[in-house]
């Protein structure tokens, strides 16, 4: 079987690097329904490390304005899980980083959850974050399953979790966490504040097992070169879809936001 | 069987939290705490005194002599249109500002469709002087303009939501994000029983009241407590869960939640949740949802702000599936005739809500000893302009 082989992207990448990660979020089917592979490849060669596409939603809770219009457009775009199989299938002839798919339980749900993990696995997904799949129905139901297919899932954490849960989440993972940056939806902000900062180094001290990823409100070189002090690299998503918005051409000017980003870090 | 929630926060297959983990501190706190708070000796004090005194509970159980030679049957109406602000829904904030209270929040958001949640959330943050944000779809800002001006005069801040169809649905996303951005200091009122567990069966429970007094006035008037029938309109379905908590292991008695068809079942335009929907997760819990083969929940439409949604509560969807409640459904017309005929029958102006349930009369065969109650959840004073604009009178 073909996925046997690219099973473990996430995995890889995490053993060989260990700093300065950088995961770039995208809608997929925006700005246009065929872009995903452009974007994918685009930010590929950018050298960016990993990447995150998000299943578009009609009622996106967790995200701010920015991501919920790209899902919006998506949709209206005509895209669909199984259309977003296909294009992924598709740009694993070129791309070969880690894929994850982000999105909102119910399409998977409807989709089948078990079907999709082995659609996904066999397209070439390595992992996904389901932010409003509960932790014990995870545990109880999904994790085997997702597991036999070869997927990694992802938690989420914010600075309002506690400490126990952290842990349990961490037991419960073998890829990354998603340290999300502050309370709040997404959407690119001003800079860190102290009290996010104090949360990272928090997050650092705990010497968790598996690495952490700072999201949420990573936008531009500050931003992302602060977030690598603390943990393995970060996640931009809202200041990158912004900017496809105005793409004239869009591989060279994701070449250009990439490089702005890694600024010192690279 | 069991028709109550259960000790993982669903009923059967249904219910659960759903919830990105930004809001699972908020909700680990809501569902360890609210047992224990609202079954404390003084919060059930204090929560009766103010239905008492400040909503003026019990509502009345009026027996609807002309009606009830109407349709052949011995018709009551359980008269939620007399609590103050109008509606049924000031059962629930009474109950979630107390709550809110003893949680030591300082702030309060609401959503709210035809406003009258609204109302009776800015009306509980004016008696308790808390501070309070309530979230409307534009269009429901537009055919419900009485109420944005009432929770205005209320010193609460009604904001516009301008995602999607622009109405409950989407208003209910807002306030979620905006919890998710406020995580500590706030408590989300939410209007109906949908929401995360523990939310379901919370405002169930303060919406119990209504069945609590149906029992005792039905014993006293009939010598029965037990009605043949109990009727209730279903958007979110926090009249029905109330009007019939108490009856739900009673099987003798018919249950009937009565949902939009809007422009009728097969028409593309309606809020049939029951008929039309599958199951699938929004808003925090797992339940029936009206939405495309890809899992987009769909637009629905009904006259009525207040049954425009696309889901029912997860306690709804498990009485559905396994027939404890019978769902039936009136069109806009329908229900428009049946609120001018209660008008010029008992002398009661219905929320166009409440109108569908009074259009299910004349499909159901009663027998002429039949008692049968229906849950006058809310007056027509904010439907005005909608009674205007349809004309028929
Ligand atoms: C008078 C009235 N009845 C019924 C409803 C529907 O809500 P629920 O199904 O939660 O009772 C509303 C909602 O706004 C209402 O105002």
């Amino acid at each position: 079987m073909e996925h046997i082989e690219t099973m473990n992207r996430i995995e890889e990448l995490f053993s060989k690097k260990k700093q300065n990660i950088l995961s770039v979020f995208f809608t997929a089917g925006f700005p246009s329904l065929n872009d995903t592979g452009t974007i994918a490849l685009s930010l590929q060669q950018a050298g960016v490390d990993l990447i995150e596409i998000g299943i578009p939603f009609s009622d996106p809770i967790a995200d701010g304005p920015v991501i919920q219009q790209s899902s919006k457009q998506a949709i209206d775009n005509g895209m669909t899980l199984k259309l977003l199989l296909e294009q992924v299938r598709e740009l694993r002839k070129q791309v070969h980083i880690p894929i994850i798919l982000m999105g909102y339980l119910n399409p998977v749900m409807q989709y089948g959850m078990e079907k999709f993990f082995n659609d996904a696995t066999n397209a070439g997904v390595d992992g996904l974050i389901l932010p409003d799949m509960p932790f014990d129905e995870y545990e109880s139901v999904y994790r085997q399953s997702m597991e036999q297919a070869g997927l990694r899932n992802i938690f989420l954490i914010s600075p309002t979790t506690s400490e126990a849960r952290i842990r349990k989440i961490d037991e419960a993972t073998n890829a990354f966490i998603y340290a999300v940056s502050s309370s709040s939806t997404t959407g690119a902000k001003e800079g860190f504040q102290a009290e996010q900062v104090q949360y990272f180094e928090r997050l650092k001290n705990m010497n968790l097992k598996n690495p952490f990823l700072i999201g949420f409100g990573v936008s531009n070189a500050n931003t992302f070169s602060t977030a690598c002090v603390y943990g393995a690299g970060a996640i931009v998503g809202s200041a990158f879809i912004n900017m496809l918005k105005q793409a004239q051409d869009i591989p060279s000017d994701i070449q250009i936001f990439v490089s702005l980003l890694k600024g010192k870090a690279s | 069987m069991n028709y109550h929630v259960d000790e993982r926060g669903y009923f059967g297959n249904f219910g659960g939290a759903y919830i990105p983990e930004m809001l699972y501190p908020n909700i680990e706190e809501l569902w360890e705490n609210y047992l224990s708070i609202i079954q404390h000796d003084s919060f059930q004090q204090e929560f009766h005194q103010l239905l008492r005194d400040y909503v003026g509970r019990p509502t009345p159980l009026y027996f609807a002599a002309r009606l009830s030679e109407q349709y052949r049957a011995k018709i009551y109406l359980k008269r939620e249109d007399l609590c103050h602000t109008g509606a049924h829904k000031i059962n629930n904030t009474i109950g979630q500002i107390l709550l809110a209270k003893r949680l030591g929040k300082q702030k309060v958001i609401a959503e709210t469709g035809a406003g009258q949640h609204g109302v009776a959330t800015a009306t509980v943050c004016a008696l308790m002087g808390m501070e309070c944000i309530v979230y409307m779809g534009q269009l429901d800002m537009e055919r419900q303009r009485p109420n944005v001006e009432r929770m205005r005069i209320l010193g609460t801040k009604v904001v516009p939501a301008t995602s999607g169809n622009m109405t409950l649905k989407d208003a209910t996303n807002e306030a979620m994000r905006h919890w998710i951005n406020h995580p500590t200091d706030t408590h989300y009122i939410i209007g109906s029983v949908v929401g995360p567990h523990p939310y379901p069966d919370m405002v169930a429970r303060f919406q119990s009241v209504i069945s609590e007094e149906m029992k005792k006035q039905l014993n006293e008037i009939e010598g029965n407590p037990y009605p043949d029938y109990v009727l209730a309109c279903v958007g979110g379905g926090s009249n029905a869960a109330g009007a019939f908590y108490h009856f739900l292991n009673d099987e003798h008695v018919n249950l009937i939640g009565i949902e939009a068809a809007g422009h009728g079942l097969t028409s593309g335009e309606s809020a049939a949740t029951t008929v039309l929907g599958k199951p699938g997760v929004l808003h925090g819990s797992k339940t029936l949802l009206m939405q495309t083969e890809d899992g987009q929940v769909e637009e629905p439409y009904s006259i009525s702000a207040g049954l425009d949604y696309p889901g029912i509560g997860p306690q709804h969807a498990h009485l559905f599936e396994t027939g404890r409640v019978q769902f039936l459904s009136a069109t806009d017309d329908e229900a428009m005739q049946a609120g001018i005929e209660l008008s010029r029958t008992e002398g009661v102006i219905p929320a166009i809500e409440t109108a569908h349930a009074i259009a299910v009369l004349s499909k159901i065969e009663f027998n002429p000893d039949d008692v049968v109650v229906v849950n006058l959840s809310g007056r027509g004073d904010k439907d005005l302009e909608t009674y205007i604009r349809w004309g028929k009178y």
